[in-house]
């Protein structure tokens, strides 16, 4: 994958960074965990999108670093999710193009997309109502499958051990997400805090590079927000790069390595928690809001 | 903020409602019949159910030469045959189940695909046809094949668009079959094949077995049939793919953003159904022996969905038994026969209204072993709630390690 | 199941044709034919569409919408002593005849309409149920319905009816123009104005479009959804029932059970291909549908090959361009 980088792996750098080297091994055997930090993954250069007359994003220009957790934020209608559905594809984007470890990911089809390495969760929950927890995650384990019809019909070995292996990823996903006790319940059934966390497990399990979570404590109370920015920790700690699109500006701050601000379709701002705080640029157009509310 | 590494820990609420689901996950959204049934059986342990199971094939087997009082259609019509012809509703239903139930695509021309099956059989075995004569068991296989070419042919440029377009173009597709073999002159049109072949052998008189007058050999071909067919579209369901067809039907737009191909395993489903379709034509050409462009109207589309619909969308079970009654009742209650397609289409509205599961509502099995890991997560079930999910995580993969050694 | 005209088919050789020569001698009588039969289409189009616009379905309940308004005209007409022959009566008598037989038709299939939402649609809707079961019970009202009318009336068709022998009016290049065509393309085309007008226009018609870019901001603002539901059905039925008028004159032995369902499917194939939801769409599609259908007959030298053909069109139509040639206004964009 990262072929030009061979970074050697520094346990101990990486056990202090809270990362479980055998679990993260269960979860995603073939992942290259120990990547190096800070060299771009995800670009996207002068990205515009078109509906109409009505622009709703104008040559936005960011990096994701691999490894980082970067957070997407600004006012309602500033284009986050039309920059989310422009770089996932399900929007074709006027102009401009996202690379995805140097690749143009512009015209491949949404689900080759998620195998490049990009996956994501939605705003409203989209789970498979009637598939069981379990079944949810294989789903999107599947994306990394290669037997199809043929295998599937005469039961080949490869088969068998895509489905056995399958299994045991999708139960250590959904331990890694903390509801690996509701493996057997219909997704429908699951309680909203587990939905999500369900979501997050399936599109882990697509095994990407760089995990988009739209919104994903829209809904939550604040110890299920704190919950979550502890499992976001966790999932970059294992080596994910991690694009956040929040609200919760609390959950934002403090979560985050790196925010960019969109407003009207633009790119307004981009630097650390800290500075966005203090960009008044920022404080003006977007939070506009008591400072309180971000602190 | 807290750093705590802390489990996610369920508030009192939350858990009462989960021991609630856990209740309510196996009962379907509405109480029946057949829930129960359902349910006990998913309960039993596996050498159980293949015990069951060799008894309900042996039965089915037995059932035209038993001749059943009370069920069967004699006087009115002679029950080996009608044996024969619910098998081929069965095997028709099952098909329809694959597009209809797991992928959740209309298809209301799949009279189309049993249509090419049994021209194929009928073309390629009657003496009225100049063509390539061939052994009438290689019509089955090339009966798949040529009804698959259609369905790829039909699906590729109608798959890619919503449902509704599948439904009205496929009922389009049935009707202009039927038109074709009105007005192809190599078709026949209501002149037709007589004499299609059928499988060779012999009784000890030294008439042939397969009569198109003797329905139990027929029945118990097409018996064997679905059996197989119910083996290969089961380790289907349990797959990649059966698990890909569900996720189209519940969320399209999600399973391909999940990383599933969408459109191609549309166009399974689609062409998966089209073969067993022409299977079935294929064999109902062999019954019957006569194959004319009288037998294939979009109505008989709309009494397999209802089939379909009938059993349990989705439960390949459902689909036998919904397939084998809808070619029962009119045999059976001979009175009502006039009014079957009424009764068939009010029960079509009927059903999705109040019983949208069907007759035999069942979820699919979507993962091939998944059993062992269920049992063991409601084996220990309450531990979870204990530690850290990190430390569990670890505990666990111990566990399981162990498990698997 | 239509032994009569099976009977009447040719089974010799020249099932198909490549008859330029016939074409071009033909061809303005075929566009003139074309365009009489499109009109009949796009006022049954647009009862898809308009359907299609506010509840994102197919109606496949609309064929059976068409016939019952069929039979509606068929039986007020042999009430009023209308035969094979056409009845000698003045020209405001038959005028009047047929205005009673147009709206005792568009009651009909506006009734069968309202039934079909009531029964088959509301109680899914109120369920929230999955797409697919919207298209089942659809499916199966409208068999219900077929077989209601096949086990009442029988399979053959009813006596044909001739409401005014069409007389010739103008001349364009030799072929001649009757009376019978003017009337059907111009009222169909002053019918579909009037909606085009009530849908743009009226205080309903905003309605209508609210309902059909987002139902559940519309309702937030207001719109009573299931009334606007109910009068698009409503209109849908009126259209359709004017139809059956116009189908009931132009082919007079087509009033049977089962003939809705061709035509439907036509129909449906105008709505696709003037862009499905679009109002003016629904209109261009059945003109066009119409004259490609009589113009394949021709060529291809079978009257079965219409129906070939227009299932061809939506094939192709929906592989080249999906939204049609005016494009989905109506209702929203596919997702």
């Amino acid at each position: 994958m990262s072929e030009a980088l061979e970074p050697e792996i520094d346990v101990e750098a990486l056990a202090s960074r809270g990362v479980d080297l055998e679990v993260a091994e269960r979860v995603a055997p073939d992942r290259d965990i120990a990547v190096k930090v800070g060299d771009p993954l995800v670009q996207v250069q002068n990205l515009t999108m078109k509906f109409g007359g009505l622009t709703a994003l104008d040559n936005v220009t960011f990096d994701i670093l691999r490894g980082e957790i970067l957070g997407l934020i600004g006012p309602n209608g500033a284009g986050k999710t039309t920059c989310f559905n422009a770089m996932t594809g399900v929007y074709k984007p006027s102009s401009g193009k996202v690379l995805l470890e140097g690749k143009s990911l512009g015209g491949l089809a949404q689900h080759k997309i998620t195998r490049q390495g990009l996956a994501r969760t939605f705003q409203n929950i989209r789970l498979f109502g009637e598939m069981t927890a379990l079944e949810n995650v294989v789903v999107g384990l599947d994306a990394r499958h290669r037997t199809s019809v043929g295998g599937a019909l005469l039961r080949l070995p490869t088969h068998v051990r895509e489905e056995k292996s399958a299994i045991e990823r999708g139960m250590a996903l959904l331990e890694f997400v903390g509801i690996a006790d509701h493996a057997q319940f219909l997704s429908r059934h699951l309680p909203y805090g587990y939905q999500r966390r369900l979501e997050i497990a399936r599109a882990l399990a697509t095994d990407p590079k760089v995990l988009c979570l739209d919104e994903p404590a829209a809904g939550f109370n604040p110890a299920e927000k704190e919950e979550l920015m502890q499992l976001i920790r966790t999932i970059r700690n294992d080596g994910y790069t991690v694009l956040l699109i929040e609200h919760d500006m609390k959950l934002v701050m403090g979560v985050t390595d790196r925010i960019v601000v969109l407003e009207f379709g633009k790119k307004l701002a981009d630097g650390a928690p800290a500075e966005i705080r203090e960009d008044p640029r920022v404080i003006a157009a977007y939070l506009g809001e008591p400072e309180d509310d971000v602190a | 903020m807290s750093t705590t590494e802390g489990p996610p820990l369920i508030p009192g609420a939350e858990a009462k409602k989960i021991s609630l689901d856990r209740e309510s996950a196996g009962a379907h959204r509405r109480g029946g019949w057949f829930n129960g049934l359902g349910q006990r059986w998913n309960a039993l342990p596996r050498q159980k159910q293949w015990f069951y199971l060799i008894i309900i094939v042996v039965l089915a087997y037995l059932l035209p030469v038993v001749n059943p009082p009370f069920i069967s259609t004699e006087p009115g019509n002679n029950w080996p045959l009608a044996c024969a012809q619910m098998s081929i509703y069965a095997l028709v239903a099952v098909g329809l189940n694959v597009v209809v139930g797991y992928a959740g695509l209309l298809d209301l021309g799949y009279v189309a695909f049993f249509a090419v099956g049994s021209y194929t059989a009928a073309m390629l075995t009657s003496p009225d046809s100049p063509y390539v004569h061939i052994p009438y068991l290689w019509t089955l296989p090339v009966a798949m094949g040529v009804a698959m070419f259609f369905g790829v042919m039909l699906g590729i440029p109608t798959l890619r668009l919503r449902g509704d377009y599948l439904a009205i173009v496929t009922l389009g597709f049935g009707e202009i079959v039927r038109i074709m073999a009105t007005i192809i002159p190599a078709m026949k049109g209501q002149v037709g094949f007589q004499n299609v072949g059928h499988p060779p052998g012999t009784d000890a008189a030294g008439n042939a077995i397969f009569l198109n007058s003797n329905g139990t050999p027929w029945y118990w071909l097409t018996l064997s049939v679905i059996i197989v067919v119910l083996l290969l579209a089961g380790n289907l369901e349990r797959s990649r793919v059966g698990r890909a067809w569900i996720a189209i039907r519940e969320d399209e737009d999600a399973a391909e953003i999940m990383g599933v191909p969408t459109f191609k395993y549309k166009v399974w489903a689609f062409v998966i159904g089209a073969s067993v379709g022409g299977l079935s034509g294929a064999l109902f050409a062999g019954q019957v022996g006569f194959v004319n462009n009288q037998k294939f109207d979009v109505v008989t589309s709309v009494l397999f969905l209802c089939a379909v619909v009938l059993g349990g969308t989705g439960n390949k079970v459902g689909a036998i038994l919904g397939g084998a009654l809808v070619a029962y009742i009119p045999l059976r209650f001979t009175a009502i026969a006039e009014y079957k397609f009424l009764i068939f289409g009010v029960a079509l509205v009927l059903i999705m209204i109040f019983r949208p599961a069907g007759l035999l509502p069942a979820r699919q099995r979507l993962l091939a072993y998944g059993r062992a890991a269920y049992n063991k997560v409601t084996g220990r079930k309450g531990v979870g709630d204990a530690g850290g999910s990190r430390a569990m995580s670890t505990r666990v993969s111990d566990e399981e390690k162990g498990a698997q050694t | 199941m239509l032994p009569s005209l099976l009977a009447s088919m040719p089974m010799d050789n020249d099932w198909i044709s490549f008859d330029v020569p016939s074409l071009i001698e033909n061809f303005w009588s075929a566009t003139f034919d074309g365009l009489t039969f499109g009109s009949i289409y796009a006022l049954v189009a647009l009862g898809y569409t308009l359907v299609y616009g506010v509840l994102n379905l197919i109606n496949f309940a609309h064929s059976e919408v068409f016939i019952m308004g069929c039979f509606g005209v068929w039986f007020t007409l042999s009430a009023l002593n209308f035969g094979p022959s056409a009845p000698h009566l003045g020209f405001w008598a038959i005028v009047g005849n047929l205005i009673l037989a147009l709206v005792v038709g568009m009651i009909v299939s506006a009734l069968t309409a309202v039934i079909v939402e009531r029964v088959a649609y509301r109680p899914l809707r109120r369920r929230n149920a999955p797409r697919l079961a919207f298209l089942i019970t659809a499916i199966g009202v409208s068999f219900s319905i077929q077989y209601l009318l096949y086990l009442w009336r029988g399979p053959s068709p009813e006596r044909a009816l001739t409401m005014f022998h069409p007389t010739p009016i103008f001349d364009v290049f030799g072929t001649i123009i009757d009376s019978q065509q003017i009337v059907i393309v111009v009222a169909a085309v002053i019918m579909m104005i009037v909606i085009d007008l009530f849908i743009s226009r009226s205080r309903t018609g905003r309605g209508i479009r609210a309902v059909a870019q987002d139902p559940d901001t519309a309702t937030l603002m207001g719109v009573n959804k299931e009334r606007i539901i109910m009068t698009t059905f409503i209109i849908g039925g009126i259209l359709a029932g004017a139809a059956a008028l116009f189908y009931t004159m132009k082919i007079p032995s087509g009033v049977q059970y089962n003939g809705g369902f061709i035509l439907g499917i036509k129909a449906f194939a105008a709505a696709v291909l003037g862009g499905i939801g679009n109002v003016r769409g629904a209109l261009v599609g059945g003109l066009l549908l119409g004259l490609i259908g009589n113009y394949g007959q021709i060529l291809l030298g079978n009257s079965q090959w219409t129906d070939v053909v227009a299932f061809l069109v939506l094939v192709l139509v929906l592989i080249l361009r999906p939204q049609g040639v005016l494009g989905s206004s109506l209702g929203r964009s596919k997702a």
